[in-house]
This record gives structure tokens, sequence and C-alpha cells, in this order.
């Protein structure tokens, strides 16, 4: 069949239009965020409606110095993905190690109090309404840092080989809005347990 | 007038070997392939929703019917709806996205081909999922099942202590598996249409289709989510021994209806805003005028996808909130047919002054332009309360939501089906096929559907097995039946159509409808690269500007 | 077209006769009730019948001018031979109609939310007069359980209510709780639906005004035998409502003659799950038998309480309702005959 069809008048004023990567992480982070809602809801629903066990004033203790590690490494985030778009390539792999450490240091913290919140006080998942919506949801969040820690280990890895450099500063600023969105949702989830729960 | 293919002299295309071709349809990323393998997919549960379908209105047909057992027939209806809603209509509107969307921008494909291919496949896992429960999901009171708690799940009936075994869990996994699919798809619409537009077609110039995906994918996002939430909850509570649903443990059951029905509302204006799309692209042109009142239309779109998101709990008014709860969404479901009904009466003036052409096409249009008025009218009788509270949880109910989805969603697919075959083929569907299927099934629908309010306003309440005769619900019932059966001849006829014409229907060309948008620029079907050269537009129909020179679109915008 | 007339009709008789074959009617019929939203017996379904017409016209109207443009538009501005080539004049909308349609749309969404609103209050705020009757609706796995906390009874399945008079008002409010999963009870004559959710108490009120039976079911689906979980109202006259009280506040009647069926009841595991008040049974898993004959139904409304199909039912519950909770307990024939004829003297 002929596959003769139209042409088009050729106007082109300058067309810019947003940089697909940074669009379709905004879109995960919108979708992200209406999961994360739906746990701080169920959370702060069943706040005092648990029927036995221990209750969060009695068990909790304000992890800041780990809350401080992970906030910080929104900074080193911001400041690696600077270096890299001047294509400071070292100064960018140093920060960008000391981003995975500080995220490694606040999963350490996590399982840590885990380990307390089990084996000494004896709250688990089943115990009451209190142990089920607050392992959800801090563990919810703890999976996101840790999916974005493998992310990161492997932009380290490429940083090892020599493969990062300017022409990847747009996919690293993809990436850390993705940390950056980690971290804010850390700021809610640490109200809503640590502060309004108790 | 230059090409927009490339022919290369002397090329010889062999047809490819079968199992060529089969692997090339199951990597591709090619948007167009894509499109159609969730279109096919789509028609294949679509049959078997059909299937379950006509199975519980066989039993349905008398009281105190023997056809299935009880615990058939619940496994019947809560297939019959997941099935539908999650494997049937998600699928074939992401489909029609896929295929059109990157066409009318002017792209070669979405921004993410590979996300693509790997969203429809989880698509298509789910569905299998669901469906291997059949097989896989044994309880302690049979051998293998499928999920029979409704298509809601409510709590606790969908709690271990009340669905042991493990249908309930393909059920969930079933739905989150390719609830991440909807999500990857929805990213990707929103980056295609945001990043990838040719040059000139700005926002406020794309076509209504492109517009109303945008919407529908942004509400993906948002209303998805949180039934992956609860679907997660519920998981921790069945394997976990989370309590989240657990009402021993203070657990609360109405949590969960909020959470589902925060999905469940703005999940149906998924369904029905790409259909709002279709009906903005089909009904103008076979009116032969622009669509009437475009940035209304954007706009009223734009605030159906806010409001809708304020008025869930309408599914939820005998449960016991109290008064205030239920005049708020007494108030908000009414306030979302403002501009439902201004859109509606858009399309009856894009048709008014027109030259209206009734290619099967527009006939369904037509059929969808009045049954959804009807099944708008019936959601404003239960968006007052009180009615809500006789005609909630009854047959008037399941009468209502078919109106919408069979009479409004389905008759703007078939809408679509006819308009864009030609593009995706090559070949025209056949009009005396198309007639006859329009008229059967029209005949169908309103045998069934019409009827089907009565035994709600009469007393009876849905996903009953079995019904008391003396009621006077029998001989209701029995017509509900045999509209059923007609419905499934015309969709019958409509495959036949599709096949038949597929081997042996007229040849399309480029355009066959003259219409204006960009897809009927290039070959049907189009080529693997779309466009040649990235097309540069000056208006929102830059086809009607290329044959109207002399009038062209741009003047007016 | 004669031929497409006389092939649907060929169509017609042969789904006709596929249904006949497919047709298996179980024994077991029932008078011809009236279960419609618009026959109100009571005020709520009253005021909820009467917003109903409101709302109906209103929408019917809109249907009527909305239908007819469409039908104007799709016969007067039909395309014909003629016109081929020719495009009609291509307007692009009209900010004054869309205002039109518009703020009219809005004026009439107020209407009807007022209108509504008034209901809403009138019906969920309603005071509860000094002389109304408490009863404890409580769902159950298929059937339902009612307890008169004041009165001191305990019954099953068929609800018993006054008459009310509309100047002296004696409407019944109902608590509406669950043990297991979501229920809702319907009696379209007499109220709106409301659901019975475990740990959430609901209450729901309804002022008869003319004795009768009024039939409803569960509404909400609760698992395999939700469509077989019917509910009897019976509204009494004032004497009848007390000497029906009355009788149910008594303890089982002792019939000497039905000692052997007593026994079989007692030694079994009947007594697990159900209570005759004045014996040593207690089990509250099952309706309470105490005034089993008092019923016209069994089951919930399943089968009518017949000498067969208690035999039937006791025999096997999974013939008369399959999936339901219980157990057939595998009597003998003569244990069986015994406890069915120490059932029958449960008056």
């Amino acid at each position: 069949m002929s596959a003769a069809t139209t042409s088009f008048p050729n106007t082109s004023p300058a067309w810019d239009l947003p940089s697909r990567g940074k669009v379709a992480m905004a879109g995960l982070i919108m979708a992200e965020s209406a999961i994360f809602t739906i746990f701080v809801v169920a959370y702060l629903f069943y706040l005092g409606k648990s029927l036995t066990g221990p209750t969060p004033r009695e068990v909790l203790e304000t992890p800041i110095f780990y809350t401080i590690c992970l906030l910080s490494s929104s900074l080193t985030i911001h400041f690696a993905a600077k270096s890299l778009e001047r294509d400071y390539t070292r100064l960018f792999l140093g920060l960008w190690l000391l981003t995975i450490a500080l995220g490694g240091a606040f999963l350490y913290g996590t399982a840590q109090e885990w380990h307390r919140l089990i084996f000494e006080h004896g709250l688990t998942i089943s115990t009451n309404l209190f142990g089920t919506t607050y392992y959800s949801l801090v563990g919810l969040h703890a999976f996101h840092v840790t999916a974005g820690l493998i992310m990161l280990l492997v932009v380290a890895r490429f940083g090892f080989t020599g493969r990062m450099g300017v022409s990847q500063s747009g996919r690293v600023a993809v990436l850390s809005m993705y940390w950056h969105f980690v971290d804010a949702v850390w700021v809610v989830v640490f109200t809503v347990v640590y502060v309004l729960g108790r | 007038m230059s090409s927009n293919a490339i022919t290369i002299p002397g090329a010889q295309i062999e047809a490819r070997p079968c199992v060529d071709e089969l692997h090339l349809w199951l990597t591709t990323v090619d948007h167009k392939r894509l499109g159609i393998l969730y279109i096919l997919s789509a028609l294949l549960f679509l049959v078997i929703g059909g299937v379950e379908a006509l199975v519980i209105r066989i039993q349905l047909m008398h009281s105190h019917n023997n056809f299935v057992s009880p615990e058939v027939f619940n496994r019947m209806f809560t297939m019959h709806g997941t099935t539908m809603i999650f494997f049937v209509a998600m699928p074939v509107l992401f489909g029609f996205a896929n295929y059109l969307v990157p066409l009318m921008i002017g792209a070669r494909d979405m921004a993410f081909p590979r996300l693509n291919a790997f969203s429809f496949w989880l698509s298509f896992l789910g569905g299998l999922l669901l469906y291997f429960s059949f097989l896989g999901g044994s309880g302690l009171y049979g051998a293998g099942s499928a999920p029979d708690v409704g298509w809601w799940s409510y709590a606790p009936l969908g709690a271990r202590a009340f669905s042991p075994g493990h249908s309930s869990d393909y059920w969930t996994l079933a739905l989150l598996v390719s609830g991440f699919g909807s999500i990857g798809t929805a990213i990707n619409i929103i980056a295609t249409i945001l990043c990838l537009r040719c040059p000139g077609m700005k926002i406020n110039r794309m076509p209504l289709l492109v517009w109303m995906n945008l919407v529908m994918a942004g509400m993906v996002l948002l209303a998805i989510t949180p039934l992956s939430a609860a679907q997660i909850m519920l998981l921790i509570d069945r394997y976990l021994g989370g309590h989240f649903f657990d009402t021993q443990a203070g657990g609360s059951a109405v949590l969960w209806m909020h959470f589902f029905w925060i999905f469940g509302h703005p999940e149906v204006y998924v369904l029905i805003i790409p259909c709002f799309a279709f009906m903005s692209e089909i009904i103008p042109v076979f009116s032969r005028k622009p669509i009437f009142g475009y940035p209304v239309m954007v706009a009223a779109t734009v605030c159906i996808g806010f409001v809708s998101m304020s008025v869930w709990a309408h599914h939820m008014f005998t449960i016991g909130m109290n008064s205030y709860a239920n005049s708020f969404f007494t108030l908000t479901t009414m306030a979302v047919g403002v501009p439902t009904g201004i859109k509606i009466f858009n399309w009856i003036g894009t048709m008014w002054g027109g030259r209206i052409q009734f290619k099967t096409p527009m006939l369904f249009s037509i059929g969808f332009l009045f049954q959804f008025l009807i099944a708008g009218l019936t959601g404003i009788m239960m968006a007052a309360s009180p009615f809500d509270w006789q005609l909630s949880l009854s047959y008037f109910v399941v009468a209502h939501f078919h109106y919408v989805i069979v009479g409004g969603i389905l008759f703007a697919l078939f809408a679509a089906f006819y308009y864009w075959y030609p593009k995706m083929t090559g070949r025209m569907l056949s009009e005396l096929l198309g007639k006859w299927h329009f008229w059967l099934f029209l005949i169908g629908f309103h045998l069934t559907f019409d009827v089907m309010h009565i035994p709600g306003v009469l007393g009876m309440p849905r996903r009953i097995y079995t019904y008391e005769p003396g009621r006077g619900w029998d001989t209701l019932n029995f017509i509900i039946t045999i509209g059923a059966f007609i419905q499934a001849l015309a969709i019958l006829v409509f495959v036949a159509n599709l096949v038949i014409s597929y081997l042996k229907g007229a040849q399309a060309g480029n355009d066959p409808w003259d219409a204006w948008t960009l897809e009927w620029s290039i070959g049907s079907p189009p080529p693997v690269y779309n466009f040649v050269t990235v097309p540069t537009v000056a208006s929102r129909r830059p086809l009607w500007d290329l044959k109207h020179p002399e009038d062209p679109d741009s003047r007016y915008e | 077209m004669k031929s497409s007339l006389c092939c649907s009709w060929r169509i017609a008789l042969l789904i006709f006769w596929s249904a006949r074959l497919l047709w298996a009617v179980e024994p077991g019929g029932s008078t011809a009730q009236n279960t419609s939203i618009f026959s109100p017996a009571s005020t709520p379904a009253k005021s909820i019948a009467d917003l109903s017409v409101f709302v109906l016209v209103v929408t019917g109207i809109i249907f009527l001018a909305v239908f007819a443009l469409l039908l104007y538009s799709v016969v007067r501005f039909r395309g014909r031979a003629m016109d081929s080539g020719r495009e009609p004049a291509q307007v692009y909308g009209s900010m004054q109609i869309e205002l039109a349609w518009t703020i009219i749309p809005t004026l009439i969404v107020v209407v009807l939310f007022l209108a509504t609103a008034r209901v809403i209050h009138a019906i969920q705020d309603a005071p509860k007069p000094a002389g109304a009757l408490d009863v404890i609706a409580i769902g159950h796995q298929y059937w339902w359980e009612f307890r008169y906390p004041k009165l001191g009874i305990v019954t099953a399945n068929e609800l018993h209510i006054p008459v009310s008079d509309p100047g002296h008002p004696r409407p019944t409010f109902l608590q509406l709780l669950s043990v297991d999963t979501d229920h809702s009870f319907w009696v379209p004559q007499l109220a709106g639906k409301t659901d019975l959710i475990p740990n959430h108490p609901n209450r729901m009120w309804m002022d008869p005004q003319r004795t009768g039976v009024f039939l409803g079911q569960c509404a909400q689906y609760c698992g395999t035998q939700h469509a077989k979980m019917l509910l009897r109202v019976s509204v009494d006259g004032p004497e009848d409502f007390a000497s029906w009280v009355h009788a149910q506040q008594k303890l089982a009647v002792e019939d000497a003659a039905a000692i052997a069926g007593r026994r079989v009841f007692e030694r079994n595991a009947c007594m697990n799950c159900h209570v005759v008040a004045g014996t040593p049974t207690d089990g509250r898993f099952g309706p309470d038998l105490t005034h089993l004959m008092s019923r016209a139904t069994i089951a919930a409304g399943a089968a009518e309480n017949t000498h067969k199909n208690l035999r039937l039912w006791i025999q096997d519950p999974s013939v008369i309702k399959p999936g339901s909770l219980m157990p057939a307990m595998k009597l003998s024939d003569a244990d069986l005959d015994a406890v069915v004829s120490y059932m029958e003297t449960l008056r």
C-alpha cells in the first residue's frame, strides 16, 4: 500500500521538555508517598488501641544519632551530585561512599533497635496493634533504604571502575531524588512514631 | 508531498518463520506491539470473565436453582469481578494508551520501552496467578479453589480465620503483582506525555486522548497504591501474625473498607476517563466538527480527577458512619456529577450542527452517551445516602455499575476498536458485522441491565447464590439471563469480525475516516519507527490544517 | 429483515428450552411477600421512600431533557449523501453555554444535597424516646441472634417487635454487633440497611405502624451461606407482643415424654453449641433453642419449621444449607427421632 503521507511545516522555536528520568522518578515518588501515607494512617489510627502488650512509651527510644546519620546523607549525596556535574570525580566518589556509610549506619541502628525490642521487650509484629503497625511502617521504610543503598552501591562500583563522569550526572541526579525522598519519609515516620506516638 | 516511509528498492520481505515471529512478540519493547499484546490478553480474559458471568446468570435464572453449589457460585462472582476490573478493563485501556499516545504526540515510542514490556508481563503474570488458584488454592474444605471472598475481600472475611487455605493469597498476590505493572505503565505514560511531545505540541495543543490519559495515569499513581498498601497489610496479617484487620485484637474491619475504597472509587474513574478520551476523538470525527469546548473538557477532566479522590465512602454509607460524614460524602459524590455532566453536554454540543455519519464507531458512541447519562443519574440516586441505605448491596447497585462498565466503558471500547483497528492492522472491520454486533449487544444489554434495577428495588441483595420464590424476583432474573446470552452472542459476532476482517477486510489506507490527529498521517499499520521525521505542529488538529490550508485551526487557537 | 426476525425467534426459543433443561427446583416455596423499598411500613423507610421519589423526579427530568437534546441532534444533524465533501461550520465552543450548563447542574446539586441532608439527620440523629424497645442483634455466620436485655429474652432469627402507634410511639432501637464477619440487617419495608461489623457497634431504629410479618435478609456478603441468612420480623399488636414476651421469658417446657430425646441432646455435642434454658446446656455458638417451636422457620429461614425439615436438618444440615457451620451429627435413626421429638416439645 502507498506509504505516502503528509509533511509538516518546519517551524522550530526552542523546544525544551523536562528530562524523562526526573519526571519518572517524580511519578514513582508520588506513588510511594501514597503507599507510605496509608501505613502512616494505619499507625496513627491504631495509637492507643492495642488491647495488650508493650506500649510505645514503654519501649521506644528516640534514635537521634541514626536519624542524624540518615539526614546528613542527604547533604552528602547532594554535594556528591554537584561534584559530578563539575566532573570532580574523586570528590564525587568520596562523598558517595560517605553517603553509603551513613545510610548503612542508619540501617544498623534500625537493626539494633529491633533486636532490643524483640529480645528485651518481647515486641514482635504479632504481639499487638502497636507491634504490627510499628514494624510494618519502620520496616517498609528500611526496605526502601535498603533498595536505595543497593542502587548506590552499584553506582559506587561504576565509580571505582572509572565509568562515572559528568555525562552520568543526569542519572545520578535522578537517583539522588529517590534518596532525598527516603529521607523525607523518615522525617515523617520519625515524627509520627517517636514524637506524636509517645 | 514527501513520503513518510523509506522503501528499499529490490528488497524482498519474506514472512518470518513462526518461531521467530513468536520470539519477536515475546521480546518486543515496541509500544505498538505491547499495546496489541495488552489488548489481546484483555480479550482472552474478557471471554473467561464472560463465561463466569453466564454461570452466575444460569444459577440465578430461577429461585432455588441448583446449577452450581454455593461454593462454586461464590468463586464465580469473585473471579468475575476481579478478572473484569484488573485483567480486562485496565489492560485493554493501557493497551490503547500504549498504542495511541506516542503516535498522537509525534513520538517514536514510549519514554521507557523496556519498563513498558516489564509492566505488561507483570500484568499478564498477575492474571495467570489469579487463575492458577483454581489448581493451587486448596483449603481445608476441598481440593484446589479460587478465591471466594468477593472482589473487595472485606475484612475479616479475607483473614486466615475465615479464608483458610491459599485462595485469598492468590487474589492478594495477583493484584499486588499486576498493581506494580500498572504503576510502571502510569509512570511511563506521564513521562512520555511530558517529555516526548513533538515540537509545537504545547500542553494545550495535545489531543484530548493524550490529556485524559495523563490525568488517568496520575490517578493510577495515587489510587492503585493504597490497594497495594492494603494488600501488603493483609499479607502481614495472614502470614506474619499481624493484626491490621484482626477485630479480635482490636483491629478495624472498617479500616480495610476505607483503604479499599480510597483505591476503589478513583479506580472506576481510571477506567472511565480513557473512555471519555475515545469519545472525545471519535465523536468529533464522525460529526465532522472539532470537539466543543476543548479547554473546558480539559478542566472538567482534571476536576473529576481531584474530586473523585474525595468521594470514596459513598461505598460505605451503610457501615454506620455518623450523619456528618454521610452528608459530606453525599455532597462530594453529587458534586462530581457536575464536571461529568459538562462533558456529556460538550459531546452533544460537538454533534450539534454537525453532519453525523452513522458508521459503527459512531453507533457505539451514541450508545455510550445514552447509557452513561442513565448510569450517572442512577449514581446520583445512590449519592443520596438515605436512598442508598436501601439500594446499597442490592441488585440496583449491580445494575448501576454494569451500566457504567458495560454500557459506558465497553461501548466506548467497541467504538475505539472499530475506529483504530484499521490503523493497527491495515484492514477495515466489516460494517455489516459491526452493525449486527451493535444491535444485538444493545438489545441484550438493555434487556439485562435495565431490568436488573427492579429486583434491587424489590429487596434482592447481591452476592446470593439463590433466592426465595414469592418475592417477585423469578421472572425478572429469567429475563436478565436471556439478555446475558444475547450479549454473549454479540461478543461472538465481534470476535468473528476481528478475525475475518484481519484475513479479508478491505484495505484501510492511512486515513480511512478523514480524521485530524497525527496517527492518521502515517501508514496502516505504522512502520516500527512511526515517523520518518518527527513532525512539528501548529494547532490541535494538525491534519485539518494540512487538508484545509485556507482555514487552519492555527488561525483560531 | 424478515429472515433476521425469524432467526431471532428461533434463538429465543432455543434459549427458552435450554433454560428449562438447566432448571432444577428444590422443594419448599413460600407465599408471595412484598419486600419492596416503596412499600414502607415504618418512619425511616417512609422518609427514605419520600426522598427517593423526589430524587427520581429530579433525575427523571434531567434524563428527559438531555435525552431530548441527544435525540434531536442525532436526527436533525445526520449527514446526508448530498453533503459529502463539505464540512459543516467548525465551532470550537462557547463560554456562555459552558457557564450555563455548569451553573444549572450546580444549583440542582445544592437542592438535592439539602433535601438529602435533612433526611440523613432525621433518621440518624433521631432521639430515643423513653418507651423504646431495646434489642441487640448479633450477626453470626449464617444466623441472627436477638437479645432483649431489659426483658431477659434470647432468641434467634425471628424478631418480634411491637407495633408503634404514631400518637404513642414505641419504636424499636437495635444495637448491631457481630461475632465473626460483616453482615447487614435489611428489611426493606422497615428501614434502610445497616451493617453488623465486628468490633464496630452500630445502631438503627424502626417504628412499624402496622402489624404483620416483614421479610428481609443479610445484605453484606458474609461467607458461603450468605444467601440463606434470612430475616423474619413479626410486628405484633400490644397484647400479642406481651404474650410473646411472656412465653419467651419462661424456661424450657419439661415434657417427660421427651426425656429420651433430651438425653441424646445432652450426651452428644449438641449442648456445646446450643442452649435450652433451664437445662444444664450452655452453648452459645449456635441459636438458642429454648422456644424453637415458636418459630415459623429453621436455619435462618432456609426451611419451614416442619417435622420433616427438622429431622433433615439435624441429620445433615448441608442438605438444606451446604456450608452451614453446624456439622452432621451422624445420629442413629432412633436417636434422631428421639431428639426431634424433644425439639418439638420446646414451645
